[in-house]
């Protein structure tokens, strides 16, 4: 009864703000939506018991890729941008295709149980421990896609980094062509200045 | 308890929306790119659905990939971004036809 409330809630929760992130006007209000979309969709895995995704989901996308995502609105000239143009004109399409994609899933879905029957999810004991059980795999099995899953993580980090990295400005540093090449008449000139007449 | 269906239906909800955000707001890179996160969200919901119910860790650790790939493309995505607006100034959809010539 208490599962049946958490799922409905959750799942409302998460249903609605979608719905606001995508027709909400100003893209800050669209991620604080979506932040609370990730929140309710990690309950909603908490309670499929998969705590330590659903921790992940919390820690990584509400900590790190939204707060990435409100950073570059904020650096982001929104004001001089007409963005919301054509709304109008594109929303009996949206709903259109929104209907139409999620009447064809219902009808996939509805009528089959994937040879589940009514199956209930394994009701697991109070010993279960989903971080031991996902590592357990994750280290041996995984092992060779986990390594790969951090060597692109690296590459995100480089790619990222090199691509709005623009030099630092100000800096101090040697050039050594310019050292080499350096002629006498560079560093040492004459002038011819009129005399001063003394007081 | 609540049947796999149920949360099959809130996947495909959260999937619909995206796709019709993607619809309704094709200007704006950025909201295109919280879409497809929710794209990306709407499928692991529905392979952590089938994860529990089929009793079987390979799908919670395909989602954990997943999350690490959306991450990455998060980033990348939105460097990107910021590099077009440094040089157009804009990150409507409709100016950036450079390569049409």
């Amino acid at each position: 009864m208490i599962q049946q409330f958490i799922f409905y809630l959750f799942s409302a929760m998460a249903i609605a703000t979608a719905a606001m992130v995508i027709i909400s006007k100003s893209p800050v209000r669209a991620a604080l939506f979506l932040v609370v979309t990730f929140i309710a969709s990690a309950g909603l895995w908490i309670l499929l018991q998969a705590e330590f995704l659903g921790l992940v989901l919390i820690l990584v996308y509400v900590g790190a890729v939204m707060t990435l995502f409100l950073f570059v609105v904020m650096m982001l000239d929104m004001d001089g941008i007409e963005l919301r143009s054509g709304f109008v004109q594109y929303l009996p399409f949206a709903l259109i295709v929104l209907s139409v994609m999620l009447a064809f899933i219902i009808l996939a879905v509805w009528h089959t149980s994937f040879g589940l029957g009514h199956a209930n999810p394994s009701k697991e004991t109070a010993a279960y421990n989903n971080i031991a059980l996902l590592g357990s795999v994750l280290y041996t099995q995984y092992a060779y896609p986990f390594v790969l899953a951090g060597a692109l993580l690296l590459l995100a980090i480089i790619a990222a980094i090199s691509l709005t990295f623009r030099g630092t400005r100000n800096a101090k540093k040697q050039r050594v062509e310019w050292q080499v090449s350096v002629r006498a008449q560079d560093r040492l000139y004459k002038t011819s200045m009129k005399n001063e007449k003394r007081l | 308890m609540i049947p796999l269906t149920h949360y099959l239906i809130v996947g495909a909800a959260l999937f619909s929306l995206s796709l019709a955000g993607i619809v309704i707001n094709r200007k704006n890179l950025i909201i295109l790119l919280m879409c497809i996160e929710l794209m990306l969200l709407a499928v692991n919901m529905n392979f952590i659905a089938f994860a529990s119910f089929l009793d079987n860790i390979a799908g919670e650790v395909f989602v954990f990939f997943i999350l690490t790939v959306a991450a990455a493309e998060a980033a990348i995505g939105l460097a990107i971004l910021m590099v077009l607006y440094r040089n157009r100034h804009t990150i409507n959809v409709e100016d950036l036809d450079l390569l049409k010539g």
